[in-house]
């Protein structure tokens, strides 16, 4: 178990510094720096000036030492010109000259806030209906659900976002557009502010559930062992829920690993949708900006929140099935 | 085992029930006229059709015959696992009293696991792989006998214990597959005697299973047996396992009951050329290694579409002897006198010579 977690510790940091090292070469190979030191500069600029900018930026060293400079500055810390820059520090933007880490930090628990409630809501909604469809599979109720499911899932958020906008914050007004409040300062705020954006992410997102949950628990069903349990006399419930229920869990832990992945690294369309400022934002503008320190720190704090949801996911794979151990 | 009182509860319950008080004559388990037919794509399967026998407490039916003889299916018929949508089930059943095809879902549903029960040939697949065994027997004992948590684990620990599992106290949180293959089967028979029941449905239980570890499984069923007189089915093609263990015999053809008897009948004195057939492949492994295996010839027919007359009638060596090719036209039927017949069109006399002059000689 220990040594499980070891090696998928050090898998990690290996997957990190791959990602860290293709984005920052990659920044590079697209002219980032370029860009960068033309918008810093201005239209009319002469090349000292912009050699300042790049000196000032630090591009002007080699491509090595600059990768060198940034990865030792997230784990002990650095000074970028007079300002010092602690521990885990992923730079100051291009841009705003403001830390990374802080700015991740601020956009972090609308993410996060927004993944929760998404993920709530999809096992809910999703793996209920689909728990249902799969008691009642071959009723009028299962084909209303399975349709139900992938007719919601044909949406897009750019088209379900501004259509519940419309209806309810600016025809009906019963809502006012979504805002994020810390859930620490408010709960109920924090809900109702973040409620439109996840009821977008769960329908978009529940038909996967609903379909694999459906899919699973009938397959379950099928299995020799679920004979037993009638033979054994247990009622319907138990048949169902505790034992063909827990059978369909491993593929739903799959598809949710991925998804938390997805949801926690960013819902662009959803924050720019919903006008929040979450990492998702936050990525675009980096990009746009060819703000490098900007994007390499979403990038690994993306990465690193999709590494470890999918070591949950494995984790969770040998919780829901005793068969699996942890190697 | 007498620790626990759910336990004391539970060997009272089925001791009171033992006097099946206002139908003295008829038997404990009376299968009338079974039929069991599946909707298929293909058409319809009768995959039992018109099977009777009885069975008394405490004693044990062997039914023996190849695959899609229809044993297995009589058996998931008499608990009614059967899917009431593509099934349809004639005849009747009756189980102390009580007619299992009329039953609603619910009545079934507390008769099974609590009265009758059944063990599966692949006792692997038939555990669920999610729990421990512990709690696949403790389950059971929760829902019929209303028991506590802990006095169903108790009843786990002990029923572990009963069937020959060492160190019960320990293995009860163990899952399945930790389990070996014998140990898993003892595990199954747990879960099906954690109720004590009335009757115990055993489907090919050591078909997967080695012979040492298969005569202990036999042996344990009968200990079991005669501690709590449970009566027994024993589905089987092994003739080996129905000689160990049944009192009366009933070999299955193509969904019907070809030859019904004792054991020592149907095993010393059979009537029936597929009995025959049955008997003569079972080599001797006394014998000379170079005599080939005597395998019945053909397959077995299609349920879809028997063949017409004796359904056997393609695979028997007989046909010849019987007049008018009556075997090729008309369906031979069961006679019984005393519990005892076959349904084959050849004489008794031809039956009983046949057996003597080809098939007494090849027999140990």
């Amino acid at each position: 178990m220990l040594r499980f977690f070891v090696r998928r510790f050090a898998g990690m940091i290996g997957i990190l510094l791959v990602i860290s090292l293709i984005t920052f070469y990659l920044f590079f190979a697209a002219s980032g720096p370029d860009d960068v030191v033309q918008m810093s500069c201005g239209r009319f600029c002469t090349e000292e000036a912009k050699a300042g900018v790049r000196h000032d930026l630090g591009l002007d060293k080699p491509f090595f030492e600059q990768y060198w400079v940034y990865m030792t500055g997230i784990v002990m810390g650095r000074d970028i010109g007079d300002r010092s820059c602690s521990a885990p520090c992923l730079g100051y933007s291009f841009s705003s000259r403001e830390p990374v880490t802080e700015r991740i930090q601020n956009g972090f628990p609308t993410t996060l806030s927004l993944a929760i409630g998404a993920i709530v809501l999809m096992i809910l909604i999703g793996v209920g209906l689909g728990v249902i469809a799969a008691m009642k599979r071959g009723t009028r109720t299962d084909k209303v659900l399975t349709t139900v499911a992938v007719v919601a899932g044909a949406f897009q958020i750019f088209i379900l976002g501004p259509l519940l906008l419309l209806i309810f914050v600016y025809e009906t007004e019963l809502m006012d557009l979504p805002k994020y409040y810390a859930f620490t300062d408010n709960p109920g705020k924090w809900a109702t502010g973040l409620i439109l954006p996840w009821i977008c992410l769960m329908v978009i997102h529940m038909a996967m559930y609903t379909r694999l949950t459906r899919s699973a628990m009938v397959d379950a069903l099928n299995d020799d062992y679920v004979r037993t349990l009638r033979a054994k006399g247990l009622s319907k419930r138990d048949i169902y829920i505790k034992h063909a229920f827990r059978g369909a869990l491993s593929p739903v832990a799959t598809i949710l690993g991925i998804d938390i992945g997805i949801l926690m690294a960013g819902t662009v369309i959803t924050e720019f949708t919903f006008s929040l400022n979450g990492i998702g934002r936050l990525a675009v503008l980096a990009v746009e900006d060819s703000d490098l320190p900007m994007m390499m720190g979403v990038v690994l704090v993306a990465a690193a929140i999709t590494i470890i949801a999918n070591l949950l996911v494995d984790v969770a794979y040998a919780v829901i099935d005793p068969r699996v151990r942890l190697y | 085992m007498k620790s626990s009182d759910p336990l004391a509860k539970a060997d009272s319950t089925a001791a009171d029930a033992a006097p099946a008080g206002d139908k003295p004559r008829s038997s404990f388990l009376s299968v009338r006229d079974l039929h069991v037919r599946f909707t298929t794509l293909d058409g319809i399967v009768k995959a039992v059709d018109g099977l009777s026998f009885d069975l008394e407490r405490g004693s044990t039916l062997g039914i023996v015959g190849e695959s899609g003889s229809g044993k297995s299916v009589s058996s998931l018929a008499i608990l009614g696992l059967h899917n009431p949508k593509k099934t349809v089930i004639g005849g009747e059943i009756h189980f102390d009293g009580v007619e299992l095809t009329k039953a609603s879902e619910n009545e079934m549903n507390k008769l099974r696991g609590r009265r009758i029960a059944m063990i599966f040939q692949d006792a692997l697949a038939a555990l669920s792989p999610f729990y421990s065994v512990g709690e696949q027997i403790a389950e059971t004992y929760r829902r019929h006998m209303g028991a506590s948590r802990k006095e169903a684990r108790q009843r786990a620990i002990d029923m572990l214990g009963r069937v020959g599992i060492p160190n019960p106290e320990r293995r009860v949180d163990d899952y399945p597959h930790h389990f070996s293959g014998g140990m898993r089967q003892r595990a199954m028979i747990a879960i099906a005697l954690a109720c004590n029941p009335d009757l115990l449905i055993a489907d090919e239980p050591t078909t997967a299973l080695d012979v040492t570890v298969q005569s202990q499984i036999l042996d344990l069923l009968g200990d079991l047996q005669s501690e709590f007189g449970t009566a027994i089915i024993f589905i089987t093609h092994d003739l080996g396992v129905i000689a160990q263990t049944a009192d009366d015999v009933l070999v299955m053809y193509a969904g019907r009951c070809v030859e019904k008897g004792t054991v020592r009948e149907v095993l010393r004195d059979a009537r029936h050329p597929y009995s025959w057939g049955l008997l003569s492949s079972v080599p001797d492994l006394g014998g000379d290694v170079d005599i080939p295996l005597r395998p019945v010839r053909g397959t077995p027919p299609s349920l879809l579409s028997p063949p017409p007359g004796c359904p056997f009638h393609p695979r028997c060596d007989y046909v010849a002897r019987v007049g008018d090719d009556a075997c090729k036209t008309s369906r031979p039927t069961l006679t019984l006198a005393d519990g005892r017949g076959s349904a084959c069109h050849l004489t008794a006399d031809e039956k009983a010579e046949i057996f003597a002059t080809e098939v007494r000689p090849l027999l140990r």
